[in-house]
């Protein structure tokens, strides 16, 4: 006799923990063993939801945090790529510059805040450029860690034919360093938004940071959890979205499919 | 026209250390020249030498007229060392640069079916045997049309069957492109179904302690009494003593069949 195993889709099990501490907080808003002033019932979170989504409220705080995360990511990421890329392939250029990143990167980055309302003035630039400034760092250590650990064989390949060290780049190095930099975009957006939540905490007339801000000052915790609920489902999107789009790029890699 | 290749006192140290030489040979334009040694004897370095991917401490390498580009040469390592992410006919013309792309195509084509390859061009490397892997690296070696072919114990790593039918391609490529070929292999059988003279090397640091011409037919008979007495003759270098003084080498530049009925 034959046993066989019936699949179930990972979603699906990906779910079960959440239904249940669902079911949990449902339990625990409806026994009124938690005050709703601590703990609203999942119900008024999304009746909150709902009613953020009929006024235009989500729509605006949606596009508002997410610009702020479009144009932060893409300029974290795009001087990671450059001086990534730069400090990767070239020894002499990585001895000028790394030392100072990596002193930079010392530094707590929230503790820029000041600096950049100073330079920046409250409004957007500051912020985007804090989310910058998350953004960078895991970009570019993976990008510099895979130029610079590609395989000697695969680079001693490179020789034997003849390639000039721009040619080994484009060709070689940078293909190889792929995965390591699909690893390093992923970081990189897990923090971008940490950093636009504490931007928007910091001071913002609007934004999901805001509704946060707002919950808290206004006594209602249905706002801050709904507001933490779109934060959570904006990263896990994006992030779903990244390493599917990854996944694409490194699709040449053998390796066992987690 | 393929090229001739010849090395003068070439010698090389890592670090203090005197791995290989001195080496002094004269290879003929066209032929196939096995190099065997144990490991540690410096046949790697010396390949590595000839190939640019060291540089030796002393001596000198002069290979055609002086005045060659890397196209000219080709490379194979013991390993494939595909590109991952490319397919095996963008790996296979990985090497040719300032090509049309119809000349490209052809090119690509013509060293894939040369290796029996002809329809594998679409496949990335992780959908390849470790026998197709190499027919693929042998391909991108062979499609700039190099003058001269470094191979380094290419089919080492390779199971028995596929080893021996590899090198039946290579003869074949041999005949087609006529490159002149530096095979390293501690394989005695392969160096002698493929090569028409055989260079042993023995260290460190890595000297020559024989070079034979075996007047061997073409393709090899394996089985034969004049193929096992070689063989017996190669292994016995190796087995008598661990390192025969240069006195004790002896050369062998007459015809094989002289000393082998």
């Amino acid at each position: 006799m034959t046993m066989r195993a019936r699949r179930v889709p990972g979603w699906l099990v990906g779910l079960i923990v959440p239904a249940v501490l669902l079911a949990a907080w449902q339990g625990a808003a409806a026994s009124g063993l938690v005050p709703p002033a601590i703990l609203p019932a999942p119900g008024l979170v999304i009746r909150t939801l709902a009613a953020m989504a009929q006024s235009g409220e989500m729509a605006q705080a949606l596009a508002a945090t997410g610009s702020r995360m479009l144009f932060g990511f893409a300029l974290g990421a795009a001087c990671a790529t450059v001086l990534g890329g730069l400090c990767g392939s070239s020894a002499a250029i990585r001895a000028l510059l790394d030392p100072l990143i990596q002193a930079l990167r010392s530094v707590p980055s929230l503790a820029w805040v000041p600096l950049f309302i100073l330079w920046l003035g409250i409004f957007e630039a500051s912020k985007i450029t804090l989310v910058a400034v998350g953004v960078f760092f895991p970009i570019y250590l993976n990008l510099v860690s895979g130029i610079a650990n590609v395989d000697r064989k695969l680079l001693e390949v490179g020789r034997v034919l003849g390639f000039s060290s721009w040619r080994r780049l484009v060709r070689i190095q940078l293909p190889a360093a792929l995965p390591a930099y699909v690893v390093g975009l992923r970081g990189g957006l897990g923090l971008g938004w940490m950093f636009v939540a504490a931007a928007e905490l910091l001071g913002a007339t609007n934004g999901l940071g805001f509704i946060l801000d707002d919950g808290e000052q206004t006594g209602r915790p249905e706002r801050v959890l709904a507001a933490l609920l779109l934060f959570g489902l904006c990263g896990k999107l994006t992030d779903w979205a990244l390493a599917a789009a990854g996944r694409r790029l490194v699709s040449w890699q053998d390796i066992a499919a987690a | 026209m393929p090229y001739p290749l010849r090395i003068n006192g070439l010698e090389k140290s890592y670090g203090g250390q005197h791995v290989l030489g001195p080496i002094d040979l004269d290879l003929e334009a066209g032929t196939i020249t096995a190099i065997i040694g144990r490991s540690g004897s410096g046949k790697t370095t010396l390949l590595r030498c000839l190939g640019g991917l060291e540089q030796p401490t002393a001596g000198r390498i002069t290979i055609g007229d002086g005045q060659v580009s890397p196209a000219d040469i080709g490379y194979v390592f013991q390993e494939p060392r595909l590109m991952p992410w490319l397919t095996v006919a963008k790996n296979t013309g990985f090497g040719l640069a300032g090509f049309t792309k119809p000349a490209r195509d052809l090119a690509i084509a013509e060293a894939l079916d040369l290796v029996g390859l002809p329809d594998a061009g679409a496949l990335l490397p992780k959908q390849l045997s470790g026998g197709m892997a190499q027919r693929v690296a042998l391909a991108r070696a062979l499609a700039p049309h190099p003058k001269l072919i470094l191979l380094d114990e290419p089919f080492s790593a390779l199971d028995p069957f596929t080893r021996e039918q590899m090198q039946d391609h290579l003869l074949h490529l041999h005949e087609h492109y006529g490159a002149t070929m530096v095979l390293i292999t501690h394989d005695m059988d392969e160096a002698l179904a493929l090569a028409l003279r055989i260079i042993v090397l023995d260290g460190p640091p890595g000297r020559i302690i024989g070079d034979f011409s075996p007047d061997l037919p073409r393709p090899a008979d394996r089985v034969s009494a004049a193929f096992f007495v070689w063989k017996r003759r190669l292994t016995a270098l190796f087995t008598r003593q661990s390192a025969p003084p240069p006195e004790a080498a002896f050369s062998d530049q007459q015809p094989a069949q002289e000393n082998f009925p």
